[in-house]
């Protein structure tokens, strides 16, 4: 009976990051984007008001939570859950250091990708059981923009995953770095097996992955409803899209789901692409530098610096790129990205077949 | 056809168009990208305040735009026209700034007196009293046709401009330095004199009648 209780730390555990990373996301979005704009953001709650999200999220947790009398009751309250517990799931497979992951299943990656889709259906719930012209209207939007965007990022990570030839993330995480088990290869051709670091990452074993990874990137701007993929929610058009109905806690957890779902494409993106827990640096003769710099701890800062500038840069191109248009946005996916993506994966398989 | 492969000429010219948005795309991207890291990195020190009279005021609005307010403030002019002002000691109760004003946001009583009162520093007869001169701030337009017409210049604009207050009613200036016993004993003071020349006028008649 022993392993639940871990269980229960764990999941109790990882809840508290996410909470956690949305208050610090939620503030760095704020200073960033008032930065950006000449601005100073937050100044006043505690100190260069660092506590003013916490301040926000205390009001919202007091706010009288609000059903509209026209409103399908069982979906309106159930949406906010589900769109959060889907983003919240995805954690589980996620490595945060050499031996240190929540749920070490081979399919990983694969369960990932099942798992958040299931927020598309929260933001459904959410669109329809608002009975709100912008609330439908986002909803349907986010439905069409993540059902076209999965394809994308889906070929972008199997040619990533046809170079690793695994599905499991602690795998995939391992095998860019010194503790690989097979040889790592710089550019397919320079044997960084014993060096490590920014070499034997995965976009550096194989370049073409790093044309794979702008790709997942900007596929999972528009999975994580980020700007500019940011049509469901369109402020200027939508009020607030998929949840312009919800106040108090709820608005709270939609907004949770927001944030951690940024966190963990940024975090996937990391693991497949950007070599995951391991260290940047490498092994120069005597001078050991990724040995030194790799463990447990270490993982979790590496992974914690990678996944966050990703997350800065996703803040960064929000406050700088307009909104596309519904046809644009179309057009991108279908025409420019997944063509690519193909190409990416095509290119993969030749490299696996007559390189690696 | 035997040489079709499904794919012509101007398929190609149509991937190639797209080959070129898609770059161009990629480019003017970066440039929004770079200009938006450029203000990044420069601007998050506080605002240096400068008068709009200074010369490097507008070369200011590449650094934080955010004035602080309560902790920063821009200066203004010592002429600036804000808030009213009344020197009441100089007021003759002539009632033209009340008449002229649009919004008629100044209530002022008057209470003649029996007698000259004194002077104002302009040299004017006061021959009246202000029972009652108020301006309420929260109708007032700051249009300043009060000044104009006043002719001894007693009320001004000032260059405040922050007076926030926690009631409307605050906002109600009053600007008459009598109390009410003052002005009660003013207006008996009035009447009786009132009287008096109405006796003395009835007196007068009676006289005349008397007379004729």
């Amino acid at each position: 009976m022993n392993f639940y209780v871990t269980y229960f730390i764990i999941a109790a555990g990882l809840f508290a990051f996410v909470g956690a990373f949305t208050l610090f996301g939620v503030y760095a979005e704020r200073k960033i984007s008032a930065f950006i704009q000449n601005r100073l953001g937050p100044t006043e709650t505690g100190k260069f008001g660092s506590l003013q999200t916490l301040a926000d999220i205390v009001k919202l947790l007091q706010k009288e939570l609000i059903i509209p009398a026209a409103a399908d009751k069982v979906l309106f309250l159930m949406a906010p859950g589900i769109i959060f517990i889907a983003v919240y799931l995805g954690f589980a497979a996620l490595p945060w250091a050499p031996g240190l992951v929540p749920s070490h299943i081979n399919i990983g990656l694969y369960y990932i990708f099942a798992i958040i889709s299931i927020e598309t259906l929260g933001i459904l719930m959410a669109g329809w059981g608002s009975n709100n012209k912008y609330s439908i209207l986002g909803a349907m939007r986010s439905a069409a923009q993540i059902i076209s965007y999965e394809i994308p990022a889906g070929f972008a990570i199997i040619s990533a995953v046809m170079i690793a030839q695994t599905l499991n993330l602690q795998d995939i995480a391992m095998q860019q770095g010194i503790l690989s088990a097979e040889k790592t290869k710089f550019l397919g051709l320079w044997d960084v097996s014993a060096t490590g670091g920014i070499l034997a990452w995965n976009v550096f074993q194989a370049p073409h992955l790093l044309i794979a990874f702008v790709i997942y990137f900007i596929a999972s701007l528009a999975e994580s409803n980020r700007a500019p993929f940011d049509i469901p929610e369109a402020e200027s058009e939508l009020v607030a899209g998929f949840h312009t109905e919800f106040t108090g806690p709820q608005f709270a957890l939609v907004f949770l789901a927001e944030y951690s779902m940024m966190f963990l494409v940024s975090m996937v993106g990391v693991v497949l692409f950007l070599g995951a827990w391991n260290t940047p640096l490498p092994n120069i003769g005597s001078v050991t530098l990724a040995t030194w710099t790799t463990g447990t701890i270490w993982g979790i800062i590496w992974i914690l610096i990678k996944t966050m500038s990703l997350v800065g840069v996703q803040m960064w191109i929000r406050w700088t790129l307009p909104r596309l248009r519904v046809d644009q946005l179309m057009n991108l996916c279908w025409k420019v990205l997944t063509p690519l993506a193909f190409a990416c994966m095509l290119i993969s398989g030749v490299w696996r077949l007559w390189v690696m | 056809m035997i040489w079709d492969f499904g794919f012509s000429i101007s398929d190609f010219l149509e991937f190639r168009i797209l080959f070129k948005r898609t770059i161009n795309g990629l480019t003017t991207a970066w440039k929004g990208l770079s200009l938006t890291i450029k203000h990044l990195f420069t601007s998050n020190s506080k605002r240096e305040i400068v008068s709009v009279t200074d010369d490097n005021y507008f070369k200011k609005q590449n650094d934080t735009n955010t004035i602080q307010y309560p902790h920063q403030e821009l200066p203004v002019p010592e002429v600036g026209r804000y808030q009213l002002d009344v020197e009441i000691d100089d007021c003759i109760v002539c009632d033209l700034c009340a008449k002229i004003c649009p919004v008629d946001c100044i209530d002022i009583e008057s209470i003649k007196a029996t007698e000259v009162i004194g002077q104002t520093s302009d040299g004017s007869k006061k021959m009246l009293y202000a029972a009652k001169f108020d301006i309420d701030m929260a109708k007032c337009m700051y249009c300043g046709l009060c000044t104009i017409v006043c002719p001894t210049e007693c009320i001004v604009m000032t260059n405040q401009y922050d007076r926030t207050v926690f009631e409307l009613k605050d906002l109600t200036y009053e600007f008459s330095d009598m109390s009410p016993e003052d002005a009660a004993e003013k207006r008996i003071l009035l009447e009786k004199q009132q009287a008096e020349k109405q006796a003395a006028k009835l007196a007068a008649m009676k006289a005349k009648e008397g007379g004729a």
